[in-house]
């Protein structure tokens, strides 16, 4: 019989205690910094960055990842686009009852190798288990700590008319991906989620372009929510052209068939820069050069800073604006 | 074949034929001292002009009307109400196409009744709803059957599915809406001036070419059957400008890689088979004889009206003033609720919360502020 | 009024067929259009082919668009 999770798997106990050696101890490691019950380290930096975020994918294993991928990344990406170093993560699990443990090693094993390939240590953590029927499968919290490096700040005062925007890839990779694999809507595509770590590709950015303006990743909500906050935070019009947008066609096909619009699709491995107009080539080349910069393009400017809002150029020359996303997106048929 | 489709939304030729749209509609604003009307009578229609940005960029040449083609617009309010009651049942799955489950019913919608706990699924095809009848034999499946004669003859394929497999808990509360009854009603009434009527592409692969005849020979008005693409749209806009010059009114197919002179044979047998015209009430406009489907007699069973008992009350008065605007009487931004106390996320009235929508439409893609 | 997007066949059954849009796919219906045959692009709607698209038509379509664009302004 398969072994799965029971009740006593978070009572503290023996149970837990094995479960936590098998599973966390053998993925994460047990480092210098936790063996108290709280992990003490030192950062290189007086400046720090924190950060935190929970993770409740449906379903939890999906092509391109699975919900400890999408944990170690996404928490990593919040650190990086803040122009920090990410350095240490915490990982809390909240699993349901009966989930299998095979699976739960799958996840903490991925999470393991994302967080080498982002050059990050996973120092502490905690596992509750829950009555059957409470939760759908695992939820996952991770929270990171970074510092800032002397004079890598990232500088969005200084954005002005004429700074170039640019996305390091395709869009609406990860939605279409998730919706594919729920299977719901009979969507069937190939395509993998674009979920990955970007602090590598960042920090390539950052350590040799001076005039980096600002950096968001547009997770859910999509590329026209996460400018539409930029343009408000930062007073500035943003204007994006229809055609230069990277979108793959089989994103474009699904959206085409449920009526969806992939500028409000989720990514979980795309950063957005708004860099000084003479920096656009260096930083273009620098991101085509790493593996998740390939499909990297310039897809807008900023306008002006005098008013909070984002437009886009479309394909016959006008423009209009473009909102947050105003609830989840649904399939239509009209 | 690919290539073909895209050059359907080719940027190069969208743009000279934006110009020439322009130049003929200048023409015409010589010659009758004001900008051609047109109504586009489908809502996607009025999405893709929108969204493309032709409706903008073709503000001072052409008036283009919004009509009556988005189906949860147009439905009455004590209808939605009654669709939403419904999930109110005990063992009640509703299944729903995505376009309803904002909209706001007199006490809330069905996205707020399934945040409360009912069993509401969004499925992309009727016939999914059939089999969500199956698997959970226990539980009454309602489906709410909206749209015009595109989705008709797919609601007679889900009847047609649960009668084969003689499927007892499924059922259907259709408010469906017919194309010919509005626009005549509209040219009776002289609700608004129209040149000419853009007429909608896929509504038209089910009637075909010749069912808009009486257009043109009893209300004199031309119309022309448009794809979705920008240079699709535009070119049908182009002719219908030059029938307006012309002084002729003809029903032109320009979407003749997809639309017949005769319809989808098959679609309107099945639609016969399974349905029988109805007086539907609209909101704005009352009731109008035989402007809908339901279900033939002898398939009462699967007719939810017949199965549930639904009462609901008189719908809350507001200022929505949708029934105008689906009527092309009005436009967005006359309503005091437009982009204020209704917006996308809180809307009032369906004409804002639709894609199709007059009101979304705007809001979402002809703002200036 | 209704959402219609071009697809192409891929996989023919006895009541359904496998269409594609430009690298996703999805079953649909085609009981309304019984002559399609695998290679045909049709219409789909709320998962039912509605429509058999006509290459000659299209081809037809663009030239006459193509025509109307390049027309000269005399008349």
């Amino acid at each position: 019989m398969e072994e799965r999770i029971s009740l006593a798997h978070g009572d503290g106990g023996e149970l837990a205690h094995k479960l936590i050696g098998d599973v966390f101890v053998r993925a994460f490691g047990h480092t210098e910094e936790s063996r108290f019950d709280a992990a003490l380290f030192t950062v290189p930096s007086e400046k720090i960055a924190v950060t935190t975020d929970s993770f409740v994918v449906k379903p939890v294993f999906f092509p391109g990842g699975n919900i400890g991928k999408l944990a170690v990344a996404g928490t990593v990406n919040d650190i990086a686009v803040s122009g920090a170093v990410p350095l240490y993560l915490t990982a809390g699990f909240i699993i349901e009852e009966g989930f299998k443990i095979k699976d739960l090693k799958e996840i903490a094993e991925t999470m393991a190798a994302e967080a080498e390939k982002a050059n990050v240590r996973i120092i502490a953590g905690d596992t509750k288990v829950v009555e059957k029927g409470s939760i759908d499968g695992i939820y996952i919290n991770t929270s990171g700590v970074g510092y800032v490096e002397k004079n890598r700040a990232v500088n969005p005062d200084g954005m002005e008319p004429g700074d170039s925007i640019i996305v390091n890839g395709t869009i609406g990779d990860h939605g279409i991906a998730i919706l594919a694999a729920r299977g719901e809507l009979g969507i069937q595509t190939e395509l993998p989620s674009d979920c990955a770590a970007l602090n590598g590709l960042i920090k390539n950015v950052l350590s040799e372009v001076d005039g980096v303006r600002i950096m968001r990743d547009p997770t859910r909500g999509g590329l026209a929510t996460t400018l539409v906050e930029i343009a408000e935070d930062f007073q500035a019009t943003l204007e994006i052209d229809d055609e230069l947008i990277p979108i793959r066609q089989e994103v474009q096909g699904a959206c085409d068939i449920l009526g969806y619009d992939p500028l409000y699709l989720a990514n979980e491995g795309k950063v957005i820069f708004i860099v000084k107009k003479e920096r656009e080539e260096q930083v273009l080349k620098i991101l085509r050069e790493h593996e998740l910069g390939q499909n990297a393009a310039v897809i807008g400017r900023v306008v002006n800073r005098e008013k909070g809002r984002l437009q886009l150029k479309t394909a016959l020359g006008t423009t209009r604006r473009l909102n947050r996303l105003s609830g989840m997106m649904l399939p239509r048929i009209c | 074949m690919q290539e073909i489709l895209n050059e359907f939304s080719s940027p190069q030729l969208s743009r000279k034929l934006l110009e020439k749209v322009k130049e003929s509609a200048e023409k015409f604003i010589e010659k009758h001292g004001r900008r051609p009307a047109i109504m586009e009578v489908c809502g996607s229609h009025t999405h893709a002009l929108a969204e493309t940005g032709i409706k903008k960029v073709l503000k001072d040449y052409v008036n283009l009307i919004s009509g009556p083609g988005c189906p949860v617009c147009v439905t009455e309010q004590k209808s939605i109400d009654a669709m939403i009651k419904l999930a109110d049942g005990p063992d009640r799955i509703i299944c729903t196409f995505g376009d309803m489950v904002r909209v706001p019913g007199t006490e809330q919608s069905l996205l707020e009744a399934k945040t409360a706990g009912k069993d509401i699924r969004i499925v992309y095809s009727p016939p999914d709803a059939v089999k969500i009848a199956e698997e959970n034999p226990d539980k009454e499946v309602i489906f709410l059957g909206i749209g015009f004669e595109t989705t008709i003859p797919i609601l007679a394929v889900a009847l047609q599915e649960a009668l084969q497999k003689n499927i007892k808990n499924f059922s259907m509360w259709m408010t469906t809406k017919l194309v010919e009854p509005i626009l005549r009603t509209l040219l009776d009434t002289n609700a608004t001036k129209i040149d000419g009527f853009l007429l909608p592409g896929h509504v038209s692969i089910v009637l075909g070419k010749n069912d808009y005849q009486y257009l043109a020979e009893e209300y004199k008005i031309p119309g022309v059957i448009a794809g979705f693409e920008p240079v699709e749209m535009l070119s049908s806009i182009y002719k219908l400008i030059n029938q307006f010059l012309d002084g002729r009114a003809e029903i032109e197919n320009d979407y003749p890689a997809v639309v017949s002179d005769e319809g989808n044979p098959v679609a309107k047998q099945l639609i016969a088979k399974y349905f029988e015209p109805v007086d539907e009430a609209w909101r704005g406009i009352g009731i109008i004889p035989k402007s809908g489907m339901d279900i033939r007699g002898e398939f009462a069973e699967f007719n939810a009206k017949n199965r549930f008992q639904i009462t609901v009350g008189e719908p809350r008065k507001t200022k929505c003033r949708c029934g105008e605007i689906i009527r092309g009487m009005v436009a967005p931004e006359d309503c005091p609720l437009f982009g204020k106390a209704c917006t996308p996320l809180k809307p009032i009235g369906p004409c804002m919360v639709s894609a199709e929508g007059t009101c979304a439409a705007h809001y979402q893609y002809m703002r200036e502020d | 009024m209704c959402v219609g997007v071009p697809a192409k066949v891929i996989e023919k059954y006895e009541y359904s067929a496998l269409v594609d849009v430009m690298g996703s796919q999805i079953t649909v219906g085609i009981i309304f259009v019984p002559e399609v045959e695998v290679g045909d692009y049709v219409i789909v709607h709320a998962g039912q082919a509605m429509s058999v698209i006509d290459e000659e038509n299209a081809k037809l379509s663009i030239e006459e668009w193509r025509r109307l664009a390049d027309a000269g302004n005399s008349e």
